[in-house]
């Protein structure tokens, strides 16, 4: 049932992925002010853009559960939360590298975004440990959705709220996530984008046809020991 | 509704008044925590972010210790089950438990926030009146919704002392910004209002948001 | 071939990519992993049926 359109999306995602790739490394110019150091952002944006619609997406599945009933939609939001946390060490990771190669530290706390994310990233990584201390299916999946869209509406408050703050004691007016790109940048930033959403939009396909297998087998075999 | 959420906040309030459970201990650890602030920064008197920045983690890590025991009295005696099987609108519930941590963080702050003017604030407290009322009620609003909506999340896991710390402390994040940057320019030598209608904005924003949403979603926390 | 500058600068870039060519190709392996058990439990499933 998840598994439809999985193959060719499949292919897309390493088309685009390699394209993008590609237009990285021999098309996009380097970067005035920054050099070579800026082709970082090509996969450190798109990874934080895509992760923070999985977790809205999350949440909007989280409220499509609730007021269906129907576990299906928990089970989307349960995957797309997950792949998201993991998109998010990356984008930690890839930040904190990019912060090191301008910086020379590992952490900056200049970049708002950067920082919102680790606040963002923080309060998901607790989804964890909430869903699974629940023994109750339903209530587990109930009150995951319950912070799941608590947290997704929490996402836009807390960018407001940190770059308000950034702004007051960071002026520095940096100006890498996209402001103003000269086209041949705008387009291969693009399409690392495209590249990572299908990206995304693979890998929960493809978990959500892992976990849905899994699931189904564990019902046969259930049935097959009460039969036996 | 409105009833109701009176019963179930008289019940709580008394409850407090009588076993004297969670805001003096509340209290007692803002005043230990200034105390821990005094040894680890070393410092005597603080003004301006600094002082701001102190009484505000100390005021949130407080309310996560308000937050851990609201929803205590009905967990240890089961009678969660109770008020689900009256007729009871669940918004009611919701009202109740966030008015009760509105009514306690506000009482630990009467004493808390003089304590904090007498052992750390260089300034004093004067200049940061009135001002910082409307700080603290607003600050409070958000933390009390979200605070009833944290606990009640995380009052049928199995380890939820550890859950509401690490739960409701990010979610607070943007409260902690709002409210510290409002109170520092109210904290400096020299006190003065900057950008304080910015700040209560986004504050408003924040509260507007969280008590709709846990609105919304309480009865999904409670229907069994 | 692109500019590499094989000194400082590119060895943070080739960082940044290679952690996120690893959390693909991590991922993925763990869900290959998931399936192989899956196609192992159904086969011993069906062998199971069988012997019936």
């Amino acid at each position: 049932m998840y598994s439809k359109g999985l193959a060719p999306l499949a292919a897309a995602t390493v088309v685009t992925i390699t394209a993008a790739f590609a237009m990285v490394f021999f098309y996009a110019p380097n970067d005035a002010d920054q050099g070579f150091i800026q082709k970082i952002f090509y996969v450190h944006v798109p990874m934080a853009i895509v992760a923070l619609c999985g977790f809205v997406a999350g949440g909007v599945f989280a409220i499509k559960h609730l007021r269906s009933g129907d576990s299906s939609w928990d089970l989307r939001s349960y995957v797309a939360i997950h792949l998201s946390i993991i998109l998010g060490v990356g984008v930690l990771a890839t930040g904190a590298i990019w912060a090191k190669a301008s910086w020379g530290h590992w952490w900056v706390w200049d970049e708002p975004v950067l920082v919102s994310f680790l606040v963002v990233f923080l309060l998901y990584c607790v989804y964890y440990p909430l869903r699974f201390s629940i023994e109750d299916p339903d209530r587990q999946a109930r009150y995951s959705s319950v912070f799941a869209i608590a947290a997704g509406a929490f996402v836009p408050l807390n960018f407001v709220a940190v770059r308000m703050a950034e702004t007051f004691t960071h002026p520095r007016v940096l100006s890498q996530t996209g402001g103003d790109l000269p086209g041949d940048m705008r387009l291969t930033f693009l399409v690392s984008l495209l590249g990572m959403a299908l990206l995304f939009v693979t890998l929960w396909k493809l978990e959500l046809t892992a976990k849905h297998a899994s699931m189904q087998l564990k019902r046969l075999r259930n049935r097959a020991r009460v039969a036996a | 509704m409105i009833a109701a959420a009176r019963t179930i906040l008289r019940k709580d309030l008394l409850i407090e008044l009588r076993t004297k459970e969670s805001v003096p201990a509340m209290v007692l650890f803002s005043i230990t925590v200034y105390v821990l602030f005094h040894f680890g920064l070393d410092r005597d008197s603080l003004d301006g972010e600094l002082a701001s920045g102190v009484l505000w983690v100390t005021l949130l890590l407080a309310a996560v210790i308000g937050v851990a025991r609201l929803f205590a009295a009905e967990r240890e005696q089961g009678g969660i089950d109770g008020l689900l099987l009256s007729p009871v609108d669940h918004t009611a519930l919701f009202v109740a438990k966030a008015t009760a941590l509105f009514l306690f963080l506000t009482a630990v702050e009467l004493v808390a926030v003089p304590a904090f003017g007498l052992l750390l604030l260089g300034p004093g407290l004067g200049g940061a009146f009135p001002e910082l009322f409307a700080v603290l009620a607003l600050g409070n609003l958000g933390v009390a919704a979200v605070g009833a909506l944290v606990s009640a999340l995380a009052a049928e896991t199995r380890a939820h002392e550890l859950i509401v710390p690490i739960l409701l402390l990010p979610l607070l994040v943007p409260v902690l910004i709002a409210c510290a940057q409002a109170t520092e320019p109210l904290f400096r030598q020299e006190a003065v209002t900057e950008d304080l209608g910015r700040w209560l904005g986004l504050l408003t924003l924040y509260d507007v948001v969280f008590v709709l949403l846990s609105v919304a979603v309480f009865d999904f926390l409670l229907e069994d | 071939m692109p500019a590499l500058p094989l000194d400082e600068a590119g060895k943070y870039v080739a960082g940044a990519y290679v952690v996120f060519l690893a959390l693909i190709l991590v991922y993925v392996a763990i869900i290959g992993a998931k399936i192989a058990r899956i196609e192992r439990d159904i086969t011993a499933l069906v062998d199971a049926e069988d012997d019936e």
